[in-house]
């Protein structure tokens, strides 16, 4: 969601990156110290024995980030646990970094694990120095950092064995966890870490050269893949510290409205309830959470609840009214992102007025929301699944009134989040806070678990934000546009949080990326933020959700009406200033058997590519319209992400998007507000794809040796302009709206 | 006090009688590869086999299961139980998992559907589509959800 603009972020960001980096900030003795990982030597970094971390002797002007110690432990018996500075919540990054570091350490892949890091400066982005996981930047920003700590971590032990032996370390090799002498003597990394640690950490390495890689670039299978294909597997919902409680909490039907009434007799005569706490929430409002013995309890307690908000004093929102409002707004002058002379509109021989309507979108991830809080006297442990644990850190100490180094975050594994679980105003964190500070002071010492029912999760906002464009478009007879008019309207999802700084001319770049790019259209885009009581937040693949669709419809759309195939045309257009989109669309289009396979009657291709987040994707589909209904029958992806590290998890991940895409076309998936209040409530009344709403897939990678890019996101916007495309042959009329309605 | 047969074992659980299995699973016996995803029917995170049958925990009350027997995922996938180690295999030889959360009952689905069909006799798409349209995954694991039913399947002929 960020990596769009790089430019700008690091300077968005300094004075939390400086916070965030500070040697200073954490302790790291004691407090930091985790229990049940003794047995390991070489690495002691912020999860561990920390006293180790002094005995080591780190190079002068290594950053935290650099130090081999906070990320390989190795402990005798040879078993290496890599850390990971992302949270993995599906996407598979703990297995490519951990693959990435092997490669340079020459690990025994076998003997590979990798865990969660916490909200130690170690664990920053290397580029943006803040705690993320977002914008797809996992391996982009740490392949390198992670090959580095690999080489670091295996010179130290090659200095090791080279001592013991007298020999010198450049006659030494490596390989599975051993290192191997001229002679054939070999020693295992295990027996060697140790002594390894007292070894000065190099500042510089060699890496490996990418022919000799064993590991980078070939398929490998998930390391937690058994724990999840038995049960084995916590999330951080599963946690259970001694005596823990559990809090479920009573949302304000309209969002940012607080108490009027609260009667809460029933409530407590429910069996296991513990307390009953006035908690703010979300956006300035007021909830009442239900501490008990366990969830059900806890539910039952909140659902006794006799409770009434002030609805009246907060703006209540209407989609139908909203609509109206935004298309209000379609003829104001606003801040201009492009500028095009529109003048030759006019006189165009060709033109097409469309105006594309995108609901509000819940992330649903299948792990409800949830946090765990151990609130001390002068410290608090929180355990969570979160894309920004040090933001959630700073967010946490401010409710709890603890400095931010007096709280400790540990990143527990998530189930999903899709851009959920990384909030700026870390909402569900903060309240989790405050239910503990409540209880504490209510006399409830324990551990308290705070979790959201389904309902809290789909009512609770931060969606991906409702947007209306309207688009103007000129074009002569061979399809070369002359003027394109275009307006988008929607609320800004960075405004008034820590990425304000993102915001240029008043137009915050994450709702307008993905427009024009790559095509040369001389567009004026103007761009409204209409500012609603509706929390939003960005959603896997943030604006290039609607963008994509937006440009990669109409595109399609001059393409037909200069009756040209949209495949050539859009290859035309690319010319030799886009290789990438060149490549990855010819590739789907080669694979998918496009323009040479006869499709059965009623059947239709789809065509569309995008680039986002530094990865190009291009999507041919072949889809059909039954009962009204349109159906995605064969989605082939064309890939180019530059190097794959793990071509299995690549596959993956664009399958997934792409299940995600089509989410954003069926009929259902949308979130509606009447008189302030979220009309949608669960799975039944918000849709999301089912098994048999998915097509057959086929995944194909661009081979590169470019240093590689994000993948968790760009599989996603393409897919729906690409189905869409064929339903609007099969229609005869284009599609502009999310969801499909062809009814 | 309710008495429950879970994996095999009888327990005695102090819970409210209308606590769903699911919570009772999970906050009162520690058993939390049963996952919590929607609390009404419809996402299928919650499955467990009642007397062989593939349940939704999460609307289930205790008292409607007395003397029945309940099976988890830790039981169907410890590999006692030549289905659920053939399911939990492909699950692992295809690389499934993303997230993993819903994998619990989308494992539990697969079992029970496999363990109800005649042994040599492969399913058809349709019918595994059919036999796994109640579970959702946000992540969108489908294609490979399909393909280990299908290889499980096979594996077990």
């Amino acid at each position: 969601m960020l990596i769009e603009h790089l430019p700008e972020l690091p300077r968005a960001l300094q004075h939390l990156a400086e916070r965030d980096t500070s040697p200073a900030a954490l302790p790291r003795r004691g407090f930091l110290k985790i229990a049940g990982l003794g047995g390991f030597a070489l690495g002691l970094g912020p999860l561990g024995a920390a006293d180790a971390l002094a005995q080591a002797a780190p190079a002068a002007g290594l950053k935290p980030t650099q130090q081999p110690a906070s990320f390989v432990q190795i402990a005798p018996d040879g078993g290496v646990t890599v850390t990971l500075n992302r949270l993995e919540f599906g996407q598979g990054i703990g297995t490519g970094l951990a693959m990435v570091l092997a490669e340079e350490l020459d690990a025994d892949w076998s003997r590979v694990q990798v865990r969660h890091g916490n909200s130690d400066p170690a664990y920053a982005d290397p580029l943006y120095g803040m705690h993320l996981t977002g914008g797809s930047t996992a391996m982009k920003h740490s392949y390198p950092q992670y090959r580095e700590l690999g080489a670091r971590a295996r010179a130290m032990l090659v200095a090791t064995a080279a001592a013991r032996w007298k020999l010198e370390a450049a006659r030494l090799r490596t390989a599975a966890g051993q290192v191997i002498a001229p002679d054939g003597r070999r020693v295992g990394y295990g027996e060697l870490a140790e002594a390894a640690m007292a070894q000065p950490v190099p500042a510089a390495v060699t890496l490996k050269d990418p022919k000799d890689f064993r590991l980078i670039g070939r398929a490998t299978g998930r390391l937690d893949a058994r724990a999840k294909s038995s049960g084995q597997q916590d999330f951080g919902i599963d946690l259970k510290r001694p005596g823990q409680l559990t809090a479920v909490v009573a949302h304000p039907p309209v969002f940012g409205a607080r108490l009027a009434s609260l009667d809460d007799t029933a409530a407590r005569a429910v069996r296991g309830v513990r307390a009953v706490l006035r908690v703010p929430v979300a956006a300035g409002g007021e909830g009442v959470a239900v501490v008990a013995d366990g969830y059900w309890a806890a539910r039952q307690g909140r659902d006794a609840l006799k409770a009434e908000w002030a609805v009246s004093a907060v703006e209540r929102v209407d989609s139908t009214r909203q609509l109206a409002q935004y298309r209000a707004l379609l003829d104001q002058p606003g801040p201009r992102a492009f500028d095009a002379d529109l003048a030759p509109l006019a006189t165009a021989p060709h033109r097409i007025e469309a105006e594309f309507h995108f609901p509000y979108l819940a992330h649903a991830p299948m792990e409800p929301l949830n946090c765990t809080v151990q609130l001390g006297d002068t410290q608090a442990e929180i355990w969570t699944g979160t894309q920004f644990p040090g933001g959630d850190a700073r967010a946490a100490a401010q409710v709890l009134g603890l400095k931010p180094e007096q709280i400790r975050m540990n990143v527990q594994m998530a189930g999903g989040g899709f851009g959920r679980r990384g909030v700026p105003s870390s909402d569900f964190v903060v309240q989790a806070c405050a239910i503990a500070r409540a209880a504490r002071a209510a006399g409830l010492a324990a551990p308290i678990r705070t979790v959201w029912s389904r309902e809290d999760d789909i009512k609770g906002g931060q969606y991906r934000p409702m947007h209306l464009h309207r688009a103007r478009i000129g074009f002569d007879r061979q399809g070369r546009v002359l003027a394109w008019d275009h307006v988008l309207v929607g609320q800004s999802i960075v405004s008034g949080t820590f990425f304000e700084g993102m915001v240029k001319n008043g137009i915050d770049p994450t709702a307008m990326e993905g427009m024009r790019e790559p095509y040369p259209f001389p567009m004026r885009l103007t761009v409204h933020h209409p500012k609603v009581n509706v929390p939003v937040l960005w959603w896997r693949s943030v604006g290039s959700t609607h963008t994509a669709f937006v440009m990669e419809t109409l595109v399609d759309e001059i393409a037909r009406a200069t009756k040209q195939d949209p495949v050539a045309y859009r290859l035309a257009l690319f010319g030799d200033q886009h290789p990438r989109h060149r490549d990855a669309l010819k590739l789907a289009v080669e694979r998918s058997g496009y323009g040479k396979r006869a499709l059965p009657a009623g059947h239709a291709w789809g065509v569309a590519v995008h680039e986002s987040f530094s990865t190009v994707v291009a999507w041919v589909v072949e889809a059909s319209v039954k009962d009204g209904r349109a159906v995605l029958h064969q989605a082939t992806a064309g890939v180019h992400c530059n190097l794959a590290v793990n071509p299995r998890s690549i596959e993956a991940q664009i399958q997934g998007a792409g299940v995600m895409g089509l989410s954003m076309c069926l009929p259902g998936a949308a979130i509606t507000l009447k008189d302030g209040v979220v009309e949608q409530s669960n799975f039944g009344d918000f849709v999301v794809p089912r098994l048999t709403d998915a097509p057959e897939f086929a995944v194909h990678i661009v081979p590169s040796a470019e240093p590689p890019t994000g993948i968790g996101e760009p599989g996603l916007p393409p897919l729906a302009p690409a189905f869409a495309n064929a339903v609007a042959q099969l229609a005869g009329r284009p599609v502009r709206a999310l969801p499909f309605a062809l009814g | 006090m309710t008495r429950l047969n879970i994996n095999g074992q009888d327990r005695t659980v102090d819970v409210d009688p209308s606590t769903p299995v699911l919570w009772t699973l999970r906050d009162a016996l520690g058993l939390t590869g049963t996952k919590f995803g929607c609390g009404a029917a419809l996402c299928g995170a919650c499955t467990v086999h009642v007397d062989g049958q593939a349940t939704r925990s999460c609307v289930t009350p205790v008292a409607a299961v007395e003397g029945r027997r309940i099976t988890t995922i830790e039981k169907v996938t410890d590999g006692s139980d030549p289905v659920g180690r053939a399911v939990r295999e492909a699950w692992v030889r295809h690389d499934v998992a993303q997230c993993g959360y819903c994998q619990s009952g989308q494992i539990m689905s697969a079992t029970a559907f496999l363990k109800s069909r005649p042994r040599g006799k492969p399913p058809t798409a349709a019918e595994i589509d059919a036999a796994m349209a109640g579970n959702i995954c946000r992540c969108g694991t489908y294609a490979r959800i399909r393909a280990a039913v299908a290889d499980a399947a096979r594996s077990l002929a």
